[in-house]
């Protein structure tokens, strides 16, 4: 598995071969607050970078949630439609969202490490 | 205008509250525990809410004032026994709705608890009303603490002895570190509780004393779920300036000897008790879980829109999501099927009774 990069939508990606795996960052959640409803992207829909993915909704407000990448939704994370409390445990690890088969592997150099992105969040949060 | 802070916000910071700016004051959304948390222990133990930054009105005077007082608001004043309370409006002359209180009858006048978003546009519209006859006093020396939860009565009694004797919808004067306090049983969440109004310069250390023995601090974000699951209207979301109680579905606190006599809007609420209203306030279940906030718009199964959802949440003790709103009279039996417009799409939901979530009260070896 390769490094993990951030956006500034506050969504992390991994990479295996050309598949990708995105969710949201821990910081997303703690701004968040418990998170009630996920609705993620159609499996086998296509998705433009940057264009909406998804949506979540905490107890206060909803949010939506970007790609970072453009491509083909191949899986979901059904587990946390069903049970959303799952992405506040779990944010960076088994409370994936969706994986997706990378259309443009350079998208990903814009995105950041995670020294970058801790930096960013901190200044985002204040 | 400056934010304001009440009486407990260093007590707020120090339970690690996230602050917000609510109507002019900085109060807590959530604490640590999160608005889940927070919300189910209040269900299954108790909540402290900081309402401080809720109106406490006092009139002082006696049976002119009692006069004078019905011929503002709907409720049957006369009838009000000494430290009973009762829930009313104040309206405009349409039968819209300025604020929803709830009015005490105390040993000097009346005490009425008002919307802090409200409270000071009230104060005048009473106070003009009044013609300047009475000493009318928005006592902002005052804080206002509510515990509300089934353990709220077992706490509350270990500091201030002989709180349960209250009954629902009653109050009393109690003394706390040689200061007087007034206690009231009423409460937002649909659970047992009291509101005590106590002094600023005494709040922090009562508030203290209740987390001591086993309570904890509950933020707005919570009270919220709290009281949508109760059914309960949230004013300036489920009721306005352009909307009556008897729209809002709240005919029962309009009292039945009073629909007959003058107050403002009392003929327009004389007209809909008779003939009806054309949308009324109803209970609305989506049928997935996905969550319809106010102002989604509410269609019938032919694509018509047909009202407006007014609140809307996820609710933590029914696991579901859950709204009210306002829909055409003919759609408000229940189980009408009805679809929510939220982003784009057309979500089934069906209109239900209110309250979503009714307390089994569990009383000694009695299950009522």
């Amino acid at each position: 598995m390769s490094d993990v990069k951030y956006s500034k939508e506050h969504e992390w990606i991994t990479l295996e071969g050309d598949e990708a795996t995105i969710g949201i960052t821990k910081h997303a959640t703690e701004m968040l607050g418990d998170i009630v409803f996920a609705e993620l992207p159609e499996k086998g829909s296509s998705v433009e970078k940057d264009g909406t993915a998804g949506v979540v909704e905490s107890t206060k407000a909803a949010s939506d949630v970007y790609t970072p990448v453009s491509g083909e939704v191949t899986d979901i994370n059904q587990t946390i439609v069903d049970d959303p409390s799952k992405i506040n445990e779990d944010p960076e690890g088994s409370a994936w969202f969706f994986k997706l088969k990378l259309k443009d592997k350079s998208e990903l150099d814009s995105l950041m490490n995670k020294e970058e992105y801790d930096k960013f969040a901190k200044e985002s949060a204040t | 205008m400056k934010v304001k802070k009440t009486s407990l916000n260093s007590l707020h910071q120090k339970y690690g509250a996230k602050l917000v700016e609510f109507a002019g004051y900085e109060m807590p959304i959530q604490y640590k525990d999160g608005i889940i948390q927070e919300h189910k222990f209040t269900r299954s133990n108790s909540g402290i809410f900081d309402v401080s930054h809720m109106g406490q009105l006092f009139i002082s005077g006696s049976d002119n004032l009692t006069n004078d007082l019905e011929r503002i608001f709907p409720a049957n004043l006369k009838n009000l026994n000494l430290n009973q309370s009762k829930y009313s409006f104040l309206m405009n002359e349409d039968g819209g709705i300025y604020d929803d209180l709830i009015i005490t009858k105390t040993k000097n006048g009346y005490l009425i608890i008002l919307n802090a978003a409200c409270k000071y546009n009230d104060y005048e519209i009473i106070k003009s009303k009044l013609k300047d006859k009475y000493e009318t006093k928005l006592d902002e020396t005052l804080s206002l603490v509510a515990i509300q939860g089934p353990e709220a009565k077992v706490i509350l009694c270990k500091i201030i002895p002989g709180c349960d004797d209250l009954k629902f919808m009653n109050g009393n004067n109690f003394i706390f570190e040689d200061s007087n306090i007034y206690i009231t049983r009423s409460g937002y969440t649909g659970e047992d509780g009291f509101e005590i109004s106590i002094k600023n310069e005494k709040a922090e250390n009562f508030v203290e004393k209740l987390i001591e023995k086993g309570s904890k601090m509950i933020g707005l974000g919570a009270r919220d779920t709290l009281r949508l699951e109760a059914g309960l209207c949230l004013y300036g979301n489920d009721l306005d300036t352009k909307t009556s109680p008897i729209e809002a579905n709240l005919k029962w606190a309009i009292s039945k000897n009073r629909i007959d006599s003058e107050y403002p809007g009392s003929d327009i609420l004389k007209k809909q008790i008779e003939n009806g209203v054309k949308k009324l306030r109803v209970g609305i279940q989506p049928e997935t879980r996905v969550i319809a906030r106010g102002d989604t718009k509410i269609f019938n199964d032919k694509n018509q829109e047909i009202g407006k959802i007014t609140s809307g949440t996820f609710g933590p003790s029914v696991e579901r999501s859950i709204a009210m709103g306002y829909v055409e009279n003919n759609y408000s039996s229940q189980d009408t099927k009805v679809f929510l417009e939220v982003r784009g799409k057309k979500v089934a939901a069906n209109v239900c009774n209110l309250p979503f979530y009714k307390k089994n009260y569990i009383k000694g070896e009695i299950n009522v």
